[in-house]
C-alpha cells in the first residue's frame, strides 16, 4: 500500500474485512456477547428477562449435576487424548515409510473423519449392541462374554472414548505426517552414522522435533474433546444413570429443554474458562519447554 | 494500538446496529400483520402441530380444507414438526416474536405457556360465539385447558395408555385374557408364565419413565405431588409402585432390560411376537391393526384402585397475533366440529373431543381391537400428569434415576429419597 495514507489504509482494510466481518459479527460476536448478558438474567424465552446478579453462577458452583458433567466430560478426555495421540502418531510413522499402496491407506484413515458423526454414531451403537452387535459376537467367537457397552454406566463411556478417537485418529495423524515431513532427513543419516537404532532414532529425534506438533494437536483435541456433544447425544443421550452426561449436553438440555436460558449461558461462560484455563497452561508449559 | 480501539469501535456499532434492526424489524413486522388482518380479504393464518407429524399430515391436510371452505375468508397453513423438536421451535419463536398465530399444546406444557402469558385469553370470543357449545365436549378434556378461569385453549383431541396384549401367546401359556378387574398380582402371575427367556418371549413390558411413574403411583394410591405441586414422593405407596416397575425387570424378570431391548421400540418387540402383553397408547391402534396374531386391549391393572393416562392435545391462539377471530375459528373447526371429529374418527388418529355419540359409534365398531369400549371405560379412572414446572427436568431426573435402579446400581429406596431431595431443589 505504497503511497496510502495511514487513513487510507485502515479504511480499505475494513471494506475488505466487512463481508467476513458482518457474519463473524452476526453470528458468532452477537451472540457471545448476549450470551453474556443472558447469563446474569433468568431468561426462559417465554417471560421477561429479570437480571439476578451472580446467582446463576452460585448455583452452578453448587450444582451436583453440573460437577458430575464435569467429571464425566474430564474422564472422556482423559481416555480420548492419549489414545489419538499415540495411535495417530503411530499411523503417522507408518504410513510416512515408502510402500506399497501408501495413499489408499491413507485416505482410508482419514475416512471417518470426514463422515458425519450421525452416521459413525448410529454405526458404532449397533455395533456396541450387547444382544445382537459385531463386538460382542467377534468376542463370543473367542469365548468371552462381552460386555453391555453402552448399557452399562461402567462400560458407557468407555464405548464413547473407542468411538471418538477411531473417528479422529485420521485427523491426528495428517498433522503428525506433515510435521514428519518438516524433520530434515540428515538428521536420521547423522544418528544412523553414530550407530543410532531405529527406536533410538524415534525417541531422541522425532518426537523431540515432532514437539510444536504435539503441543498443537493436544490444545486442538482438548479444545474440541471439551466440546464433546454429537455421539454422546446420539448413542447414549446422557445414560445409563446420568454416567456419560457431558458439559455441552448439559447446556443443552437447560437451553432447549428446560428452557433455562440464563442458567445455560452461564454454564457456557464457565465452560469457556475451563477451556481458556486449560489452553493457557498448556501455553505457558509449551513456552517452558521451547526454553 | 490503534487498530484494536477502531476493531472494537466496529464491533460495537455494528452489535448496536444489530440490536436496533432487530427492534425496528419487529415492529415493522407486527404493522404489516395488523394491515394484513383488516383489509377483509383472505385472512392468512398459520397453523403449527405435533400430533399430525408424521403419520397424520393427510388427515389434516382434509380438516384444513374443511375449514378453508366453511369459512371463505381464511386460508391456513400448517407447518409440522416432530414432537421431540416441537417445543424447542415454538419457544424459539415466541421467544423471536415471531409466533405462529395457532399452535398445538398437549395438557402437560399448557399450564407453562398460559402462566408466562403467551396465549391469548378465549373466553370473550366463546362466549359471543353462538355456534360454539362447550357442553358437547368432553368436559374434563375441555376444562383442562382454563387457566385462572379463563380459556387459553381449545381441546382438540385426548388419548389414553391400554393394557395391549397378543392372544396367541396368552393361549400358548394357558392363561386366562386379562380382565376389566385384572390387579398388579394376576398380571404378573400370567407374565411369568407367558416369559420365555429362551425364546426371547418376556410377558409384559411398561417403560420404566416418570410418565409410566406417576399413574402407576395413582394405582397404588399414591401421588407424586400434592394439591399445591409440592413433591410427595417418598412415601410408602409409591416407593411399593416402583418396586413393582423395577422388580419386573431386575427380579422377576418378567420385563425385557435395556440391553435386552437392545434399542428395540416395545411396540416392535410385541408386533413379533416377543412380549404378552405391552402398555401403550391407543394411538398404536392404526400401527398394529395388520399384526400376524390376534390382539385385543383391556383396562390397566391396579392395585388399590384403577388409573389410567389421560392425554389431551387442544389448540392455542398466540398472544401477539393481530388474527385473534381467525384464529379462534380454527381452533373451535379443530375442536368441536363434527367433520374434524368425522375425520379423526375414521383415521383412527386419537380420539375426538366431542361426546356425541353417533360421531364416535364408527370407531367403536372398527377393529381390531374388540374391546374398544375399554378407552372410554378408562375415562372413569383417569389421573392427570401433574403440572408442575420445570416438568421436563423432572422427568429427565427420574428417568435417570430409574436407569441407575434397573441398572442395580442404586436400591429403590435410595432413589426415591434422591427424587424427594431433587425434585425439592429443582422446584425452588
Amino acid at each position: 500500500m505504497v503511497g496510502m495514507t495511514k487513513r487510507k489504509t485502515l479504511f480499505w482494510l475494513g471494506v475488505f474485512l466487512l463481508p467476513n466481518l458482518i457474519g463473524f459479527l452476526t453470528f458468532i460476536g452477537a451472540p457471545i456477547v448476549s450470551s453474556l448478558i443472558i447469563s446474569f438474567t433468568d431468561w426462559d424465552l417465554l417471560g421477561e428477562m429479570q437480571f439476578t446478579g451472580f446467582e446463576n453462577y452460585i448455583r452452578l458452583v453448587q450444582d451436583p449435576e453440573f460437577w458430575v458433567a464435569f467429571r464425566n466430560t474430564f474422564l472422556f478426555i482423559l481416555g480420548y487424548i492419549p489414545l489419538v495421540l499415540i495411535f495417530g502418531l503411530a499411523c503417522a510413522l507408518l504410513l510416512n515409510k515408502q510402500m506399497k499402496f501408501r495413499a489408499f491407506f491413507r485416505a482410508t484413515f482419514f475416512l471417518p473423519v470426514i463422515t458425519s458423526w450421525v452416521a459413525v454414531s448410529l454405526v458404532w451403537k449397533w455395533l456396541y449392541n450387547p444382544e445382537y452387535g459385531l463386538i460382542n459376537y467377534a468376542l463370543s467367537t473367542v469365548g468371552i462374554d462381552g460386555p453391555m457397552w453402552l448399557n452399562d454406566p461402567d462400560t458407557a463411556m468407555i464405548g464413547i472414548i473407542l468411538t471418538s478417537a477411531w473417528k479422529d485418529i485420521g485427523f491426528v495423524m495428517v498433522l503428525f505426517l506433515g510435521g514428519l515431513q518438516n524433520i530434515s532427513p540428515s538428521f536420521y543419516e547423522a544418528a544412523s552414522i553414530d550407530g543410532a537404532g531405529k527406536a533410538r532414532q524415534l525417541w531422541n529425534i522425532t518426537i523431540p522435533l515432532l514437539a510444536p506438533t504435539t503441543f498443537f494437536v493436544t490444545i486442538i483435541s482438548m479444545i474440541n474433546s471439551f466440546q464433546v456433544f454429537d455421539q454422546v447425544m446420539i448413542m447414549t443421550g446422557g445414560g445409563p444413570g446420568g454416567s456419560t452426561v457431558v458439559m455441552v449436553q448439559n447446556i443443552y438440555n437447560h437451553a432447549f429443554r428446560y428452557f433455562d436460558m440464563g442458567y445455560a449461558s452461564a454454564m457456557s461462560w464457565a465452560l469457556f474458562l475451563v477451556i481458556f484455563l486449560f489452553t493457557w497452561i498448556q501455553m505457558k508449559y509449551q513456552d517452558k519447554g521451547a526454553n | 494500538m490503534k487498530k484494536i480501539w477502531l476493531l472494537s469501535m466496529l464491533f460495537l456499532v455494528a452489535v448496536i446496529g444489530l440490536i436496533g434492526c432487530s427492534a425496528e424489524g419487529s415492529s415493522e413486522g407486527s404493522g404489516d400483520s395488523g394491515d394484513g388482518g383488516n383489509d377483509g380479504g383472505t385472512t392468512e393464518i398459520t397453523y403449527y402441530s405435533f400430533s399430525a407429524a408424521p403419520n397424520y399430515e393427510d388427515v389434516l391436510a382434509e380438516m384444513v380444507a374443511a375449514f378453508e371452505e366453511e369459512n371463505p375468508g381464511i386460508t391456513v397453513t400448517t407447518e409440522l414438526a416432530a414432537y421431540d423438536d416441537y417445543f424447542t421451535k415454538l419457544q424459539t419463536r415466541l421467544a423471536g416474536g415471531n409466533a405462529p398465530d395457532v399452535f398445538e399444546l398437549n395438557y402437560e406444557n399448557f399450564v407453562q405457556y398460559a402462566s408466562k402469558g403467551t396465549l391469548a385469553d378465549l373466553s370473550s370470543f366463546i362466549e359471543e360465539d353462538e355456534d360454539f357449545d362447550p357442553s358437547a365436549l368432553n368436559q374434563e378434556a375441555f376444562e383442562a385447558y382454563q387457566y385462572d378461569g379463563k380459556q387459553y385453549g381449545m381441546v382438540e383431541s385426548f388419548s389414553n395408555v391400554l393394557t395391549f396384549y397378543n392372544k396367541e401367546l396368552f393361549d400358548a401359556a394357558g392363561v386366562e385374557y386379562p380382565t376389566a378387574d385384572w390387579t398388579w398380582e394376576d398380571e404378573l402371575a400370567a407374565a411369568e408364565q407367558i416369559t420365555d427367556e429362551e425364546n426371547n418371549v418376556w410377558g409384559t413390558y411398561a417403560p420404566v419413565t416418570m410418565n409410566e411413574y406417576f399413574k402407576i403411583a395413582a394405582q397404588n394410591g399414591g401421588q407424586l405431588f400434592d394439591e399445591n405441586g409440592n413433591p410427595t414422593v417418598d412415601t410408602p405407596e409409591n416407593l411399593e409402585a416402583m418396586n413393582y416397575m423395577v422388580d419386573k425387570v431386575i427380579d422377576s424378570g418378567v420385563s425385557p432390560s435395556p440391553a435386552e431391548m437392545s434399542g428395540q421400540a416395545p411396540a416392535d418387540l410385541f408386533l413379533n411376537g416377543q412380549l404378552g402383553i405391552v402398555h401403550t397408547g391407543i394411538w398404536m391402534f392404526d400401527a398394529f391393526k395388520d399384526a400376524s396374531f390376534e390382539w385385543d386391549v383391556a383396562l390397566e391393572a391396579g392395585n388399590t384402585q384403577k388409573a389410567h393416562h389421560f392425554f389431551a392435545n387442544g389448540l392455542a391462539v398466540s398472544a401477539d397475533t393481530d388474527k385473534k377471530e381467525a384464529a379462534y375459528k380454527f381452533a373451535r373447526f379443530m375442536s368441536a366440529s363434527e367433520q374434524a371429529a368425522e375425520l379423526r374418527v375414521e383415521n383412527s388418529w386419537e380420539l375426538p373431543a366431542i361426546t356425541d355419540e353417533a360421531v364416535l359409534q364408527p370407531y367403536l365398531e372398527q377393529t381390531p381391537p374388540e374391546n374398544r369400549e375399554a378407552v372410554f371405560e378408562a375415562l372413569d379412572s383417569l389421573v392427570l400428569p401433574p403440572v408442575v414446572e420445570n416438568w421436563s427436568q423432572i422427568s429427565d431426573v427420574t428417568d435417570q434415576e430409574f436407569e441407575k435402579a434397573l441398572n442395580g446400581d442404586k436400591s429403590t429406596e435410595d432413589v426415591i429419597k434422591t427424587l424427594q431431595s431433587e425434585y425439592e431443589q429443582i422446584l425452588n
